[in-house]
């Protein structure tokens, strides 16, 4: 009897569309907001990143399984891997989604004329302007007090604020509305939400560089500065900043490859999302440097206009008759005559390195100094726009990747895969996100987010990466890992990749792990609170965390660390519980090419 | 009498000069940026603009209070530099000696001040009485806020798109499940079989594109009747 021609395998398994959806999705989910607002000195080591990306799209597109089945299958001392990715998934879920439900807010106030940013409401009997907007800026008035309601302490929850939860549900409303049949759905979806943003960007780009102060505040992007590259937790900031660049060690990434056929060439998809990734954030800080350079130009005009005013009035000088070119010129002449009378004026000092460096970087980077620059251009509302459908596009692409972390390895629990449509179970994983993230609409909300963003979206990365690459390593063992590349891509496993995923990438996940819990433990967790009543508002107030938080903190960060040792302790007992039984049969040793060729027989008569 | 004159004039000037002085009691300062404001279009402040503020204060002294009788000579204006900025004083018209209460002036123009703005071309930021606060004029607020109306159009559209595709999950299950059942009836009947020809079901020749071939059509004509 003849042996029929190989039959594709039929195993129902969802697929991509095609190659292009694949890999746009994983770009979607690696590049995210952080490549807008996170400065590109920051990001661009990439020791750890690639060969980390690398295994994951290689065990993904190897096992065909999301993150926990994954992990069981190479070791099941391994399986709580895969949960903690899971958990790591969620908590990243709830916090992420909040900051999009700020970028939503702030794009249905964009339609607004003018920007209800721009201008400082008045106080309550009419004499004047509201307090705490006249001290601090209008943009910081509406982020602080319309946008959050913030409270001055973190342990002051405040109240819930009833516009955020509005954003809040029409945010996971989207995120159902895309992700409710798994990559299906997100797929079509990704076409838009992950290309939308270049284009965007390459408009604030050409915008951007026409600006005056353009040149100035591109010249700040490359010059770096040395002090703070002397400071090790930038270099620590950075090297966590890869796992959250790329998106590593969430299981979305293999959550993704598991959907591609089983031939497919990871080592190249691994090379192209982890340069796209780069050159994003290096394409995307052109613009931002750009108008970054304009507010500060514009600062430091408003600045010098504001002295010329006062000396000009109180001299009774004619009008004009100071420039902003010969201000200094006028200044040393007055202060040779009569420097009393100048010191009087109390003049503040203008200095154009000063607005450049206080440019920030993360959320304020978007909703204050962004949205100051935008104010300064014709046709605000247009750009205010733009930039802030951007940001929501670069978020929700991340936020696919993140429900796939969660939605996918669930989907493999047997209980639930027979009884739930796939629709219900995204409908309930978007439904309990929704409720549990309503505590970031309270009034503190915005420094719990600074709390899961430190601690859980920090740490727990670099734990479950570096049982990765020990588990594929070690474990699973390199060589029969390189007999399943070979059958996947049909090449042999690079020298390079080889030595990484045995030696470098462990070494340094360790370093930097240890690193990080040494300077954890050395200064004493504060964190930045927006107080009217403080007597140097508006600079923001230190506050220590109270042992209670401290404690949350520690909490969110070993959570989903905890699972690893856990599952491996279960898995040891339920060992040697079998082994004492006399008919046990161990396992078969599994291998990737194995696996995949048992689907590719049809079923014999 | 030219001597009489010239005391009584030299006494009024001296008069004047005592009530309009810089900080003097009642007196206000007054400051212009007219070229901020119109730029090129800037006037040259000279005397025929002080007479128009002389007339522009009486004016507001007038309309204030029916009873008042300022004259433009009551106006005194002083101390004027490059800056536009000078000093005025309102002497009452009865007595010359005497100023108008600072309040009483500060009211007028308050009342005024959109008239005495437009007369120069100039807004309340570019004509500064310093001392007079002005009453802000509160920012417009549409009744329904914007952000309100661009929200209930999105989520309309969200909402719209879960129903759908809700909706269609549905439907495609339903056909799922109605093909499944036929095939289990199918199989029950024990006739599938999959039979393959060179590669192809036979079901889908069936189904498809069979065409009888009528040589062989009739059953009954296999057997050669009796």
């Amino acid at each position: 009897m003849d042996v029929p021609p190989e039959v594709p395998k039929e195993d129902g398994r969802p697929k991509w569309d095609n190659k292009f959806q694949y890999i746009l999705s994983c770009i979607g989910f690696a590049v995210g907001l952080g490549n807008v607002w996170r400065f590109p000195y920051l990001c661009q080591i990439h020791g750890g990143g690639i060969p980390l990306l690398h295994l994951e799209l290689a065990l993904g597109q190897c096992l065909r399984k999301g993150s926990i089945n994954a992990w069981h299958t190479i070791s099941p001392y391994l399986g709580g891997v895969g949960v903690a990715s899971l958990m790591v998934s969620i908590l990243v879920s709830l916090y992420y989604n909040t900051i999009l439900t700020w970028v939503m807010w702030y794009f249905i106030n964009s339609f607004q004329e003018p920007l209800p940013w721009s201008i400082c409401p008045l106080n309550e009997n009419r004499t004047g302007l509201n307090e705490e907007c006249y001290e601090s800026t209008a943009v910081n008035y509406f982020w602080y007090r319309k946008t959050l309601n913030i409270t001055p302490d973190v342990t002051d929850s405040g109240t819930l604020q009833w516009w955020l939860i509005l954003c809040l549900a029409a945010c996971w409303a989207i995120v159902y509305l895309c992700t409710i049949r798994g990559i299906e759905t997100t797929g079509k979806a990704i076409y838009v939400t992950a290309i939308f943003p270049y284009l965007v960007l390459t408009i604030f780009l050409i915008h951007g560089l026409s600006l005056p102060g353009a040149t100035e505040g591109l010249v700040y992007l490359f010059t770096p500065n040395l002090n703070i590259l002397q400071n090790p937790r930038v270099w620590l900031d950075a090297a966590t900043q890869i796992f959250f660049s790329l998106s590593l060690a969430f299981g979305g990434l293999i959550a993704f490859s598991s959907y591609n056929p089983s031939k497919n060439d990871c080592e190249k998809d691994a090379v192209t999302v982890a340069i796209v990734n780069s050159i994003t954030s290096l394409y995307a800080s052109i613009p931002v440097f750009s108008v970054l350079g304009f507010k500060a130009l514009t600062g430091y005009w408003d600045c010098l206009d504001r002295n010329i005013i006062s000396v000009i009035n109180e001299y009774d000088l004619p009008e004009q008759s100071i420039t902003r070119q010969n201000y200094t010129d006028w200044i040393t002449f007055l202060n040779s005559s009569n420097p009393e009378k100048l010191a009087g004026l109390k003049l503040k000092s203008c200095d154009l390195q000063e607005f450049l460096d206080q440019s920030v970087s993360g959320s304020g980077l978007a909703f204050i100094v962004f949205t100051q620059a935008i104010i300064l251009m014709p046709g605000s509302q247009a750009w205010a726009i733009l930039f802030f459908v951007m940001l929501f596009s670069l978020g929700l692409s991340s936020m696919f990747g993140n429900i796939e972390g969660v939605f996918t390895p669930l989907l493999e629990v047997k209980v639930i895969s027979k009884s739930i449509p796939k629709e219900l179970l995204s409908g309930i994983i978007c439904l309990a996100s929704f409720l549990f993230a309503l505590c970031f609409t309270l009034g503190s909300g915005s420094y719990w987010i600074d709390i899961f963003d430190s601690y859980a979206g920090s740490l727990p990365l670099l734990v479950i990466a570096f049982f990765e690459v020990i588990g594929v390593a070690y474990v699973y063992k390199i060589k029969r890992f390189s007999k399943d590349m070979k059958w996947m891509t049909g090449r042999k496993l690079n020298l390079y990749w080889q030595i990484t995923w045995k030696f470098i990438s462990p070494l340094l996940l360790l370093i930097v792990f240890v690193a990080f819990v040494t300077l954890q433990i050395q200064k004493k967790p504060t964190y930045a609170a927006w107080n009217p009543k403080y007597e140097h508002f508006p600079v923001k107030e230190q506050k220590v965390y109270p042992p209670w938080v401290q404690a949350i903190c520690v909490l969110l960060a070993a959570l989903p660390c905890i699972f690893i040792p856990l599952v491996a302790l279960i898995h040891l007992i339920k060992r040697m519980r079998r082994s004492k039984d006399p008919s046990f049969v161990p396992p078969e040793i599994f291998s990737c090419q194995e696996f995949n060729s048992n689907f590719s027989h049809p079923p014999q008569k | 009498m030219l001597g009489v004159l010239l005391l009584a004039f030299s006494v009024v000037s001296v008069a004047s000069a005592e009530l309009c002085k810089p900080d003097a009691q009642n007196a206000f300062k007054v400051r212009l940026s007219i070229k901020t404001a119109l730029g090129d279009n800037a006037y040259a402040w000279d005397a025929n603009e002080e007479y128009l503020f002389k007339a522009m204060i009486a004016f507001t002294m007038r309309r204030y209070s029916s009873k008042s009788t300022t004259q433009i000579s009551n106006v005194l204006l002083c101390n004027v530099t490059d800056r536009v900025s000078f000093w005025f004083v309102v002497t009452d018209s009865s007595k010359n000696t005497t100023t108008v209460p600072g309040s009483e002036v500060e009211a007028a123009i308050r009342m005024n001040r959109n008239r005495i703005n437009s007369a120069f071309l100039l807004s309340d930021k570019t004509l500064q009485f310093l001392k007079i606060s002005t009453t802000l004029s509160p920012p417009v607020e549409p009744s329904t806020p914007v952000w309100l109306i661009v929200f209930g159009v999105v989520l309309s559209l969200i909402v719209a798109g879960i129903v759908f595709l809700v909706v269609s999950g549905i439907q495609q299950r339903k056909k799922k499940n109605k093909e499944s059942t036929e095939r289990e009836n199918l199989e029950e009947k024990g006739e599938v079989t999959i039979t393959i020809e060179n590669g192809i079901p036979c079901e889908t020749l069936d189904l498809k594109a069979g065409h009888v071939n009528g040589v062989f059509a009739a059953d009954d004509e296999r057997f050669t009747s009796l």
